[in-house]
């Protein structure tokens, strides 16, 4: 029986010329990594473990960027925490806050050309799914399988089944990866994929830009998949070569591709010329909505940021759609560029300065409000369309709040128009 | 080994969120974790919760975010056992390794009602509802994971096993 991508990053990484799934393996890791909240559990577990040091100080990437800047005293303890570990251990990859490459992990990490086609990658993070965008395996755990991991430069797996989802045509006109990774959730549920990997084929992909990719990998999680990987074309190749020059130039990376006659469990395909501008309304992910649809629906604030929809391209249309526009009256719209380096490429190219004409604010690199967090929480019965990746009940805020999760390009428009909206509503700039 | 307690029902889709809001990740004390266990689904779950008692799921249980505070919290509670009809993947990874028990049985799920009597025997698999005299088998676990639980959860089993090298 042949493999899919997964399994044979999996077989490789584990010193097995072949997996089956359902298999329980172990496997060596490129990369581990942590954030300011599933850290510090982690290094009292590493602790009590008796460990001394890390399996490669070069191979662990530690980064706040949850609860920071610290939104108070208990959180600056947790980042404290993390950040005197990292000094201690001499790791490579920490990142401060202001520091050059800086923001949230999922953002981060991709752009600082620290996971490469073909590596191995677990995250005390659930988002940690993103990196599957590169052709990697990449997938979240918690503290205490962070911290072994952390040891030993390993953790056991399942090798999971696979759905392969087939995309063929192209994405309408401000149809974003987000629109369709919401679309493929409404399709089959939030555990539509639960302990499976989703992989992505097909000619639709060759019309979705890496960040549009690592928006579609970052929501895997949503419908319970353990990866959702996409294959190697020229546009990783352009990306990789971007990220670390030096490290493409030795071909320190591997392409991996399905078996002709690889065993997928279940075939899903998508035509994105059908994808409609997609909301999912509360409290699930997968309660999903063409956006026309709902447009009656007021709101009171949006998010434009995240892990999912914080990187260079997102902050780029919203900013081609704010220009000339502004927010509307009663609406607070808030604009978190996802790191240091798209805050700076959006200071240089100007799309502060429009957000800044719109009337939205501007916050430093956080996960902040994604997760109720800080900087734009909800109050009792108030309602954001967000960016963002959840909308659980009281994800980001008061238990009666409510949060609508869109693109970037509804999220603008719902903000101009102060209800959700679609960018074909809005006026002549 | 044998657990009983009264049934504290759920529905499907029981996000971490709902288990442990965000905004008290500040801390992983286990008891600081407990207090606020299921509050925005169920605000007297903590006051009547009691040591022992079982908490019923149905599908994708534990689903959303990595925070192995989430069965942190429910442990720290007094829940000895949760019963699902399917477990969210890493959820069910941070249960087993903090050494919150877990079963896997879709009939069990549906079938228990909200206050039941419940007891459950981890070796064998055997749910009890002692309320309406019906019984159901668990998913045994892979063996692998087996050695995990006995051995008290991750750490243990880590420890052990550079032991025996």
């Amino acid at each position: 029986m042949g493999m899919t991508m997964t399994q044979k990053i999996l077989a490789d990484h584990a010193g097995l010329s072949e997996v089956a799934a359902g298999d329980l393996i172990e496997a060596g890791l490129d990369k581990v990594l942590g954030n300011d909240v599933t850290t510090p559990p982690a290094i009292k577990v590493f602790g009590e473990m008796g460990a001394s040091r890390v399996f490669d100080k070069d191979r662990v990437i530690l980064v706040p960027d949850h609860f920071t800047p610290n939104k108070d005293i208990k959180s600056a303890e947790l980042t404290k925490c993390m950040r005197c570990f990292a000094r201690g251990q001499d790791i490579t990859h920490y990142y401060e806050l202001g520091q050059k490459g800086m923001g949230i992990e999922h953002v981060i990490i991709p752009d600082n050309g620290l996971v490469f086609p073909g590596d191995a990658v677990i995250g005390a993070d659930s988002h940690t799914c993103t990196y599957g965008a590169l052709g990697a395996f990449a997938t979240g755990v918690g503290s205490t399988d962070l911290a072994c991991a952390l040891v030993s430069g390993s953790t056991w797996f399942k090798v999971p089944e696979a759905v392969r989802v087939i995309l063929t045509g192209r994405p309408g006109p401000y149809v974003t990866g987000k629109d369709i990774i919401l679309h493929l959730i409404g399709m089959i549920g939030v555990d539509g994929a639960l302990y499976k990997s989703l992989e992505f084929t097909g000619d639709g992909v060759k019309h979705l830009s890496m960040d549009q990719r690592l928006t579609i990998s970052n929501m895997a999680i949503e419908c319970g998949a353990k990866n959702g990987i996409f294959p190697v074309d020229d546009i990783t190749v352009e990306y990789i070569k971007k990220t670390d020059p030096e490290r493409f130039t030795r071909g320190d990376y591997k392409v991996y591709e399905p078996d002709e006659d690889a065993d997928y469990s279940a075939e899903i395909r998508i035509d994105l010329d059908g994808v409609p501008l997609t909301v999912a309304l509360p409290h699930l992910p997968s309660n999903t909505r063409p956006a026309s649809d709902v447009k009656d629906m007021k709101i009171d604030q949006v998010v434009i940021g995240s892990c999912t929809n914080g990187r260079e391209e997102d902050i780029r249309i919203a900013a081609e759609l704010f220009a000339g526009r502004k927010v509307a009256d009663g609406i607070r719209c808030i604009i978190i560029p996802g790191s240091q380096r798209v805050y700076r490429k959006a200071l240089d190219e100007g799309w502060l300065e429009v957000f800044d004409d719109a009337g939205c604010v501007i916050s430093t690199p956080t996960c902040g409000p994604c997760l109720g967090g800080h900087m734009g929480i909800l109050a009792e019965g108030e309602r954001c369309v967000s960016t963002t990746n959840r909308n659980f009940v009281g994800r980001m805020g008061h238990v009666r709040s409510e949060v609508i999760l869109a693109g970037v390009p509804v999220a603008v428009a719902s903000a101009v128009m102060g209800r959700v909206a679609v960018p074909g509503e809005l006026k002549e700039a | 080994m044998t657990v009983k307690g009264k049934a504290f029902k759920y529905g499907n889709d029981v996000d971490t969120d709902v288990i442990i809001p965000a905004r008290h990740l500040t801390s992983a004390d286990p008891s600081h974790l407990a207090a606020h266990c299921m509050e925005d689904i169920d605000p007297s779950f903590v006051d009547d919760v009691k040591e022992g008692d079982i908490m019923v799921g149905g599908k994708n249980f534990g689903c959303g975010s990595s925070r192995e505070h989430a069965p942190i919290a429910i442990k720290a509670s007094g829940i000895s056992l949760v019963i699902a009809d399917s477990f969210a993947r890493i959820f069910y990874r941070n249960a087993i390794n903090v050494g919150l028990p877990i079963m896997e049985s879709p009939e069990a799920a549906s079938a228990i009602g909200k206050g039941d009597e419940v007891e459950a025997d981890f070796d064998t698999g055997m749910i009890r509802d002692l309320t309406t005299g019906q019984t159901f088998t668990a998913k045994p676990f892979p063996v692998f994971i087996k050695k995990i639980i006995d051995a008290g959860g991750l750490v243990e089993y880590t420890k052990q096993k550079s032991e025996d090298r």
